[in-house]
């Protein structure tokens, strides 16, 4: 079990272009699985080399249990990087490639084979000691790789892009042994994705990162329900922003007044945001505006519409059962329920004026 | 494609007409390169041979004898050439395996000039670049001694291991040795058993072509040997005017190690491996 600290962590590859990293500060929970998120080329993968020891920080310290781990050599470090494109050395068999690790420390041979084996059941291929590389699918590739890195039980595990190359059905099975295994032996796992779906459903803690900078470092639904920008909420997909004036708890915009207990800010200008699924139609009382339909969807699971309020356009994700109670051009009453709206701080202004949905 | 798969009535006479083409290929390819050592190996064996009889009247082993015998110093030539070869490959290894790393992995300035340069010992005459060398050579007495021979070798030698050596790094996939490091190799550790294993074939063909470059090598050996260093390329110039059957029987043992060499490394030389994709650059 090891805490992992980055502190001003940067790494800057060349002068001219703006860092990879930037001052990155995170505090990484012993034993838990956090997430790297960020779209590509945001410096997730370069922070993971910089740990792994891989890549030597421009400036900043790598702490692992408080004591800083900069000057110890990678193949000491105990911090073990799983790439995304799985890397088995491709002449030897697999029991040699999970036994890899075992061999530089020198175990002997008996040993390895009884541990290889208990990895290959581990990571449930039974059998597949005297197999070449070249013979797996991607998905045994990755079970191998994992099983590689974790035979030599490191401190820290690194995943790079652990689900990208995999297809939708072995994504799921790979995410479950993911979980099972790092829950099972307790080791302080972290993994790069450029997928926010992934870094919600796997990990404990996300930290997001744009360029090179750390934007949110939270629990997972934190990012859905009281994101810090609204790039960030942008990020996380389709959110309705609308931008007014914040003053005592109520948000005054181009199309009325809304209550809105939760904010990022105390007052002043300020972003509302509501998500499609928190809006209401066909209901009327507090917080609720006129609309027209626009236009809708019917997507079997769910129905989705458009709606302009004043000059404005906002999204609603409904139940499906919606789409026979509205036509398209009826006036509806819309209601944002007080408790989902979130109030965003005020670099949101930044945005242009009127409803944005990704 | 050994095996023809069974021939669709419609498309039957192409699939025969590409069968004879590979067969006549074949054939062509062996006349070109097997045929012009038989009568090598003919005149090695034979007494008297004349216009227009196409093979010799008379046979005789004196040749053979000739190679053998120690007047001669074949064998001697044989072992010096061998020696010269050997030392000029492991040279050629030590210096072309870590200049072909960089080649192939780094960018850096002025790359494209060093790519150039490093040809120029193979488009400069070989004898122009000696004449400048042997100069040197001499103040530093390495002319007329094995060394000096090992040294100017070089000259053609290193440009084909550090060239293949450059295309194999060039498809090599360096996070293989970040991974391994990650598991907890050493330095050492990571070229032993990851990067050696990957790059070897390049390895071995580059090997290939410097000990046989410099086993076949005349000009340089005669000028920096100054008639101290006897080769077998150098014996076999002397008898090829002289006595031809001599020169037949010295062709024959000239060829031999080429003809082994290939034969050994020839796993490595297929045209998938990246070794042979090196020689593009060439």
């Amino acid at each position: 079990m090891t805490q992992v600290t980055l502190s001003g962590l940067t790494k800057i590859f060349d002068q001219k272009s703006p860092p990879a990293v930037d001052n990155l500060d995170l505090e990484i929970e012993s034993g838990k699985l956090t997430a790297l998120l960020g779209p590509s080329g945001c410096g997730k993968t370069t922070t993971m080399k910089m740990i792994a020891g891989l890549l030597r920080p421009t400036a900043g310290d790598i702490l692992f249990d408080g004591d800083s781990i900069l000057s110890i050599k990678p193949e000491e470090r105990g911090a073990v990087m799983v790439f995304q494109n799985y890397l088995l050395f491709p002449y030897m068999n697999i029991a040699d490639n999970i036994g890899f690790g075992l061999k530089m420390r020198k175990v002997n041979k008996k040993e390895i084979r009884s541990r290889v084996e208990d990895m290959l059941d581990l990571v449930q291929l039974p059998g597949f000691e005297d197999r070449k590389p070249n013979q797996l699918s991607g998905g045994q590739q990755q079970r191998i790789a994992l099983a590689r890195a974790l035979i030599v039980q490191p401190n820290v595990l690194l995943l790079d892009e652990p689900l990208s190359n995999l297809d939708a059905h072995l994504r799921d099975e790979m995410r479950v042994l993911i979980r099972r295994i790092q829950t099972e032996m307790g080791i302080t796992t972290v993994f790069v994705t450029h997928d926010q779906e992934e870094a919600v459903v796997l990990a404990d803690k996300v930290a997001l990162l744009f360029d090179g900078r750390l934007q949110q470092f939270d629990a997972p639904d934190s990012f859905y329900d009281t994101p810090n920008t609204v790039d960030i909420a942008t990020f996380f997909g389709g959110t309705n922003f609308i931008p007014g004036r914040y003053e005592s708890g109520e948000m005054t915009t181009a199309i009325g007044k809304f209550r809105a207990p939760h904010s990022l800010v105390p007052e002043g200008d300020a972003v509302l945001s509501i998500r499609p699924e928190a809006v209401d139609l066909g209901e009327g009382g507090e917080n609720s505006v006129s609309g027209t339909v626009l236009s809708h969807v019917y997507a079997g699971r769910y129905a989705r519409f458009q709606i302009r309020i004043g000059n404005i356009e906002i999204e609603a994700v409904t139940e499906p059962g919606q789409v026979k109670l509205f036509a398209d051009g009826d006036n509806i009453p819309v209601r944002f329920d007080p408790d989902k709206i979130w109030v965003l701080g005020p670099n949101a202004a930044e945005q242009p004026a009127g409803a944005t949905t990704a | 494609m050994t095996t023809a798969p069974a021939p669709l009535p419609g498309i039957a006479p192409r699939t025969i007409g590409r069968t004879t083409l590979r067969w006549a290929g074949i054939m062509g390819l062996l006349a070109f390169l097997v045929a012009p050592m038989v009568p090598l190996f003919i005149w090695s064996i034979s007494f008297r041979w004349f216009y227009p009889d196409i093979l010799p009247s008379e046979y005789s082993a004196r040749a053979w004898e000739q190679v053998i015998s120690p007047t001669n110093n074949v064998i001697g030539a044989t072992g010096q050439t061998t020696l010269i070869a050997l030392l000029c490959t492991v040279l050629s290894v030590l210096l072309g395996v870590p200049a072909g790393r960089a080649l192939g992995l780094h960018n850096f300035k002025g790359k494209r000039i060093v790519e150039v340069l490093i040809l120029a010992p193979i488009i400069v005459p070989g004898l122009a670049v000696v004449l400048g060398i042997d100069t040197m050579f001499i103040r530093y007495g390495l002319s007329g001694n094995i060394l000096g021979v090992t040294l100017v070798h070089l000259v053609p030698t290193l440009p084909y291991m550090t060239l293949v050596m450059s295309g194999v790094y060039a498809n090599y996939d360096v996070d293989y040795e970040l991974q391994a490091r990650s598991l907890g190799a050493g330095r050492w550790a990571t070229q032993r058993y990851v990067t050696l294993p990957a790059v070897f074939p390049g390895v071995v063909v580059g090997a290939l072509f410097t000990f046989l470059i410099s086993w076949s090598q005349y000009v340089l050996t005669l000028l920096i040997g100054d008639g101290q260093v006897e080769t077998l390329p150098i014996l076999l110039f002397n008898f090829a005017r002289s006595e031809p059957a001599i020169a037949g029987a010295l062709s024959v043992v000239f060829i031999l190690p080429g003809i082994l060499v290939l034969l050994l490394s020839s796993k490595y030389l297929s045209g998938d491996s990246a070794a042979v994709g090196g020689i593009g650059n060439i």
